[in-house]
């Protein structure tokens, strides 16, 4: 198991160097370091200052040397600084993530919990017009647009109806007037999605001989679902629940920036609109470093899950 | 004369499939004393094991539904049941064990949690259930029980597996065992294997089985009756010697002629002419 992890860790090295390797070479292409430099320090700055820019960041070095010295800089956490603002980007990112778990972690507790109830559920009354009435709402929900949720909610509760504040965030006693919208509309938009995928995964499970075994030792319906059935499911069900635990740290890009929520998400965003390339170069390679970390989990949980799996 | 354990009268099941409504079952009779063994014998798709099920009530409604006819326990009508009276008796009067152990059995749980479940379904009295456990594991033949009940299905053999089934149905000291087919998955020398245990248990527990198999060549030893079902009838029962050594129906004819005997030269097997058949 220890060995496994270790090994595991290992194989994600090259796997992050080539994620580096491919937004370094995007960023340098993109923009010489002249055009960096007249970026940063405005295009009045010539002659000293912007030679001086680029040596201090040693963009005037052999591009090897430069991605040598990008990676060394990116393990120890070492990100530079942002090019709109100037301020510390580790810093920057610190910040953030605050704001984004407020609104995803509640979220995705929401819709997790929501989704497995409305499966089970639906996995109970299989086949009747409940359950298809039920199929008929989550499909509604997952095709809405997030826009047309924020809209609406903005719209019609923060401004015509005032139960809301339409925009803003702040860490004090009442924040959560704040947040309650923008966690509403994460929920809704994931729980839609994953209730059909869930229904689909229990369906399967239902069909199994295992089950008809159970019912024939007398468990009762609900027992053979929420206990027989669920254990079985939960193989497949963790993939789809881990593999979403990067986003929950990274934010929800539309709903912050909508929302004037100050997390990853609307930096993110933010940096895209003003061409702020270490913010993004950094969340990318944060993203694939979680992403990464996800799928150790996964398979962590996969053994704990199903004793047919032993990690080796 | 007493109630007979079982009571079956003119039971028909259909199943409504996209394709239009196909009856299984049509219209069956037969009764089991207490401590008898019935063996239902029959080729695939001839209804043997939904009527198995419909003793109590597994299929699937719908598709499955209860066309007409009674299946009295001891004079109670199970088509007549409330859910929770039929849990009452699933596991606890009618136990059941199925084809195929390596997916009738939970793969996610160990053998002691899948036969502690029926224990404290059906037998909350029970304080010690390992050593319950222990008890059936090594009635069915299982070596080593106290570490064999912590291993998950996966870890034992398809014979392993088939005695942890048995165990598990035992447990709850039914009145009837349904064994659907219990041996056909398992290669030919644990088939012989599992036969002889449950004969052995027969002699030992004071219950009734229904056997439910295609194959006549596993039924003589241990059946003390047969039925023989096709295309959803019974069309002969019997006392097994008798209906071994005379068969009256065709059909009956034609199985057991298609049982290998040793030392006969290789010979064609008998086919059956399905559309005369029905005729009769």
């Amino acid at each position: 198991m220890f060995n496994y992890i270790i090994r595991r860790l290992l194989y994600s090295i090259p796997i992050l160097l080539g994620v580096i390797l491919i937004t370094f070479t995007l960023d340098s292409v993109m923009m010489t370091p002249n055009e960096k430099a007249s970026r940063v320090l405005g295009p009045k700055a010539v002659g000293k200052t912007r030679t001086e820019w680029i040596h201090n960041r040693g963009l005037d070095r052999p591009m090897p040397v430069q991605f040598v010295n990008y990676v060394k800089n990116l393990v120890t956490f070492n990100f530079g600084t942002t090019w709109v603002t100037g301020r510390d980007l580790s810093e920057t990112f610190l910040q953030g993530v605050g704001p984004s778990l407020c609104i995803t972690l509640p979220g995705f507790f929401a819709a997790l919990l929501g989704s497995l109830g409305l499966a089970l559920f639906q996995v109970f009354v299989r086949n009747s017009p409940v359950d298809r009435v039920l199929t008929l709402f989550s499909v509604a929900l997952m095709s809405v647009p997030t826009m047309v949720y924020v809209i609406f909610a903005q719209a019609f509760l923060a401004l015509n109806l005032r139960y809301f504040p339409a925009y803003g965030f702040a860490y004090e006693p009442g924040m959560l007037r704040f947040l309650l919208l923008p966690i509403v509309i994460f929920m809704l938009i994931n729980i839609g999605y994953d209730a059909r995928l869930y229904r689909a995964i229990f369906l399967e499970e239902i069909g199994q001989d295992y089950v008809r075994t159970a019912h024939a030792k007398g468990v009762s319906t609900a027992r053979v679902l929420a206990v027989h059935v669920f254990k079985n499911g939960l193989i497949a069900l963790i993939t789809l629940v881990v593999a979403q635990l990067p986003k929950l740290i990274l934010g929800s890009l539309l709903i912050e920036s909508l929302f004037g929520i100050p997390g990853i998400g609307s930096m993110l965003v933010q940096a895209i609109q003003t061409g702020d390339q270490p913010v993004v170069m950094v969340s990318v390679f944060l993203g694939s470093a979680l992403y990464l970390l996800s799928l150790i989990v996964t398979d962590i949980l996969y053994a704990w899950a199903d004793p047919r799996i032993r990690l080796s | 004369m007493s109630t007979p354990l079982l009571e079956i009268r003119n039971l028909s099941i259909a199943f409504h499939t996209e394709t239009g409504v196909v009856e299984a079952v049509r219209g069956i009779d037969f009764t089991l004393a207490k401590g008898e063994t019935l063996a239902i014998v029959g080729e695939s798709g001839s209804g043997k094991s939904v009527t198995g099920l419909a003793l109590t009530r597994l299929l699937p409604e719908p598709p499955a539904r209860y066309v007409s006819g009674e299946i009295l326990l001891e004079g109670r009508d199970v088509l007549k049941m409330k859910p929770d009276e039929l849990r009452r008796i699933r596991g606890n009067r009618i136990a059941y064990v199925f084809q195929e152990p390596s997916t009738s059995l939970n793969p996610v749980f160990t053998i002691r949690w899948q036969i502690a479940e029926a224990i404290e379904l059906h037998r909350p009295e029970v304080c010690d259930v390992d050593a319950e456990i222990v008890k059936y594991l090594e009635l069915v033949g299982i070596v080593n029980p106290r570490q064999r009940m912590n291993d998950y299905p996966h870890q034992l053999s398809g014979g392993m597996q088939q005695r942890a089934m048995i165990a598990m149905a035992l447990v709850c000291h039914p009145d009837l065992l349904v064994a659907d087919e219990p041996t056909t998955a398992l290669d030919v020398t644990i088939q012989a294997q599992i036969i002889d245990q449950l004969k052995v248990l027969k002699s030992q527990i004071d219950m009734a089985i229904i056997l439910i198999t295609h194959n006549f060549g596993i039924i003589s030893g241990i059946a003390d009756r047969v039925a023989v079902m096709f295309r959803g009838k019974i069309v002969e029962q019997g006392p097994t010697a008798e209906v071994l050594r005379n068969p009256q129906h065709p059909y009956t004819r034609a199985l057991i002629d298609c049982i290998p005997k040793l030392g006969q030269r290789r010979k064609r097997l008998t086919t059956i002419d399905h559309a005369a058949l029905e005729a009769l």
